[in-house]
């Protein structure tokens, strides 16, 4: 076999790519489900393999991978969320890309996890959380940012309100792409959510260690839901909207929670 | 509303001269989740904060957005009081000579009685049995009222809403807006049913208008300016350059008490100094427009020592201290002390806004309180240790600061102080048990799979309905009010291993 042969065996081509001419060509994607998505949505991860999959990228889930650690840390157990912080660092260094569903926890994971290592003293930690926690990035940061669209040729024909969760929009800093994204979603109504940028009271353990303050401000969130005539409630947190459709299921308000994964990965064939 | 004026429980050898506080001390008051539950069930309170903060969040946000670049202003901001901390030592010494050198005197206090005791000595040396008190944080914060008080000196809120307060036998429920709780019908009678016991009565035919209700407090505070010898005062800048203290306020009340009487006795906190005149311009914009919503405020006073013309002869100033140096030896702390009192924070908080001041145990209220308080008095009580709990570290806070605190930081980090300090007990909280057991699980992905292999387990013989309802405790604290979703009856690991990696679940 020739030196030529022997190269061109062994590199792909263009054709052999399966999601050649599509944007996600060529992207190899580490999936960070987090852990509450992993235990109890199973539905919105799945949703992100099949968008993104359709898109043309790659889709890898890292089984070593557990949670962000967030729940300790936002509770004051730094120590705790050490070994979280060390697992995420090791399980998804190989990855260009790393992506989640949950503003909350990308939030966490950049802004927290450098905090955590510095603790240790241990330099080399540092740098390893510091490389890999910069590429992680919330699901709709890497449809805009790095995909390149807002257009994802999704189809979800009914009234929906998007509540642009706190973490999100202050620590991950998603900005408008969310909106931008729904925006372009073949059959949707998206309705302005009154008072959009006040917190839904959820706030991790915030909402089983002071359950009553969490529960009036869960219950002002539905109210104004339930103004806006939706059928469904948007975010990219299924944490808060599990609290937010834990109020309006109480209140048989016939309102859904749904994931923005879960509306993008949509199509005419197969929605919810 | 009927109220009831609290009367002293003790028998008391001399008759009160000030209406009466509530007995109840902060100190000795329950963790926030307490407070916040009576303070929620407080209808009329919850629609009197929702109006008030809703109203002042709009003026705010229309006068800020008008700034060209204020962001960099924040900046700056934030700039010239992290260049204040770090040398505070010098500028509080450079402040001292000036001050003095102006003709007043300054005195240096460590804790609250230690103020409080050099502002009782300094009255009593005029020979005066009163004083007027324009609106202040410092001496709220050492209770100085009371401490007068027992020394047999009457002292005069002359900030309407401080008077509202104070004749309410109430406690400030915010920084900027103390009776914030109160609307003008509750107003009205609290005026009709106090006035007339310390000073000039309202007249019997008052209504609940604004214009009518300051009217009543006009004609009740005038008579206490023109008598008053001595003036207690706080500031909200100290000019470290001139030895300027420097009083923002919107009423006029603020200027009367400091040019009418002889004596001025300012209490301030020894994180108010500025390094100079020209630093003013930063903290004038972002002051009136983060806490009124007010591109200017009505009333600036500044003076520098005192004189023998108008305006009061004999100027003091108390610094104080009362854990700052504390919050100031904290590497992540130390930013609270930025805080120029704005109540941006308060306002923007979607805790506060429900529960209003009181349940924060704590002059300081809201978000900064949730911060600054720990700090200041040690986390040595349960309302302090809850403190930093009292927030869903939504951000809101961080985000409206004039000066750039970065609250939610400081609550996580203060969490763990808590925690810090509760693990050197000897008998571990069920909470630090189910932390370690949550830790142990999330660092082996293999743990994490035999926990949601439980919970589908549990799914499959769950009702079919899609949500659990209300639950025995400890998920009460959840489902009391919300339903939860039915664990999957397959986790998303297990759907990925079966699908991709052609493996058995
Ligand atoms: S912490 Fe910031 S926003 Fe809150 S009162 Fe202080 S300066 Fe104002």
């Amino acid at each position: 076999m020739t030196g030529e042969n022997l190269e061109a065996s062994v590199r792909p081509t263009a054709i052999t790519d399966p999601g050649a001419g599509r944007p996600g060509a060529g992207k190899t994607v580490a999936l960070f489900a987090t852990c509450i998505n992993d235990t109890m949505f199973p539905q919105t991860p799945k949703a992100v393999v099949s968008l993104l999959e359709r898109l043309g990228c790659r889709v890898e889930f890292p089984l070593g991978q557990t949670c962000c650690g967030q729940m300790f840390t936002n509770t004051g157990f730094f120590d705790e969320a050490l070994p979280t912080v060390r697992r995420y660092a090791e399980v998804f260094a190989p990855y260009d890309y790393i992506v989640a569903p949950s503003g909350s926890c990308v939030g966490s994971v950049r802004d927290q996890h450098p905090m955590l290592a510095e603790r240790t003293g241990d330099r080399s930690l540092v740098e390893r959380v510091r490389a890999v926690t910069a590429r992680t990035l919330d699901l709709s940061e890497f449809l805009v940012d790095v995909l390149g669209v807002t257009d994802v040729g999704a189809y979800f024909p009914h009234r929906v309100t998007y509540h642009p969760t706190c973490h999100s929009v202050r620590v991950a800093k998603v900005g408008d792409r969310p909106y931008r994204l729904l925006q372009e979603v073949r059959g949707i109504t998206v309705v302005p959510l009154p008072a959009a940028d006040q917190c839904c009271g959820f706030g991790g353990t915030f909402s089983v260690k002071n359950p009553d303050v969490s529960v009036a401000m869960g219950a002002d969130k539905a109210h104004h839901v339930m103004e806006t005539g939706a059928e469904f409630v948007v975010t990219g947190d299924n944490s808060c909207l599990m609290h937010i459709g834990g109020v309006l299921s109480r209140l048989n308000s016939g309102i859904r929670p749904i994931h923005l994964a879960e509306i993008l990965a949509s199509t005419e064939g197969a929605h919810p | 509303m009927t109220r009831v004026p609290k009367q002293p429980t003790v028998a008391v050898a001399r008759k009160r001269r000030t209406p009466a506080p509530p007995e109840e001390t902060f100190l000795g008051m329950p963790a926030f989740r307490h407070g916040a539950k009576n303070a929620l069930a407080n209808t009329q309170q919850r629609r009197n904060l929702r109006h008030a903060t809703g109203t002042i969040r709009a003026k705010r946000a229309a006068v800020v957005g008008e700034v060209a670049d204020w962001e960099g202003l924040r900046r700056a901001g934030e700039d010239v009081k992290n260049d204040v901390l770090a040398h505070l030592d010098s500028y509080l010494v450079q402040f001292e000579e000036q001050f003095t050198k102006a003709g007043g005197t300054v005195h240096w206090a460590s804790d609250a009685d230690e103020a409080n005791r050099i502002v009782t000595d300094l009255v009593r040396a005029t020979g005066a049995d009163e004083v007027v008190k324009v609106k202040s944080m410092a001496t709220q914060e050492i209770d100085l009222n009371e401490a007068l008080e027992d020394a047999g000196i009457a002292a005069w809120e002359t900030d309407l809403a401080e008077l509202i307060v104070q004749l309410g036998h109430d406690r400030p429920s915010h920084i900027l807006v103390p009776a914030i709780h109160r609307n003008r019908s509750e107003v009205r009678e609290i005026f009709l049913e106090e006035m007339g016991r310390y000073g000039t009565a309202a007249p019997g035919d008052i209504s609940d208008s604004p214009p009518e209700l300051a009217g009543a407090a006009r004609i009740h505070l005038r008579e206490k300016f023109l008598r008053a010898k001595v003036a207690i005062s706080g500031a909200n800048f100290a000019v470290a350059e001139t030895g300027t203290l420097v009083v923002v306020e919107s009423e006029g009340n603020g200027r009367m008490c400091l040019t009418l009487p002889e004596t001025l006795i300012s209490v301030v906190g020894i994180e108010k100094i500025l390094p100079s005149v020209a630093d003013l311009e930063i903290f004038l914009q972002l002051l009136p427009r983060s806490s009124t919503g007010e591109r200017m405020n009505p009333y600036t006073s500044m003076w520098t020592g005192g004189g023998s013309g108008d305006g009061p002869h004999d100027v003091h100033v108390v610094l104080i201290d009362n854990g700052r140096t504390n919050a100031l030896g904290r590497l992540h702390g130390r930013s609270a002390l930025r805080c120029i009192r704005c109540s941006a924070c308060l306002n923007i908080c979607p805790v506060y806004e429900r529960v209003g001041g009181h349940a924060y145990g704590s002059v300081y209220p809201g978000p900064i309180g949730a911060v600054l308080t720990p700090q200041l008095r040690g986390i040595t009580s349960d309302i302090d240790a809850s403190l930093p709990y009292a927030s869903s570290l939504c951000g809101a806070c961080f985000e409206v600061c004039p000066v750039r605190i970065d609250i939610p930081e400081l609550l996580v980090q203060l969490r763990h102080e808590v925690v810090e300090k509760k693990s050197h007990a000897r008998v571990p909280s069920a909470n630090q048990a189910i932390f370690a057991g949550a830790s142990w699980m999330m660092a082996d992905a293999r743990r994490l799979t035999a926990a949601q292999k439980l919970a589908s387990a549990a799914s499959r013989i769950l009702p079919k309905s899609g949500h659990l309802g209300p639950l025995p405790w400890p998920m009460s604290k959840w489902s009391n009010a919300r339903d939860l979703p039915n664990p999957p009856a397959e986790s998303f690991r297990d759907w990925w291993k079966r699908e991709h990696e052609g493996g058995r679940p």
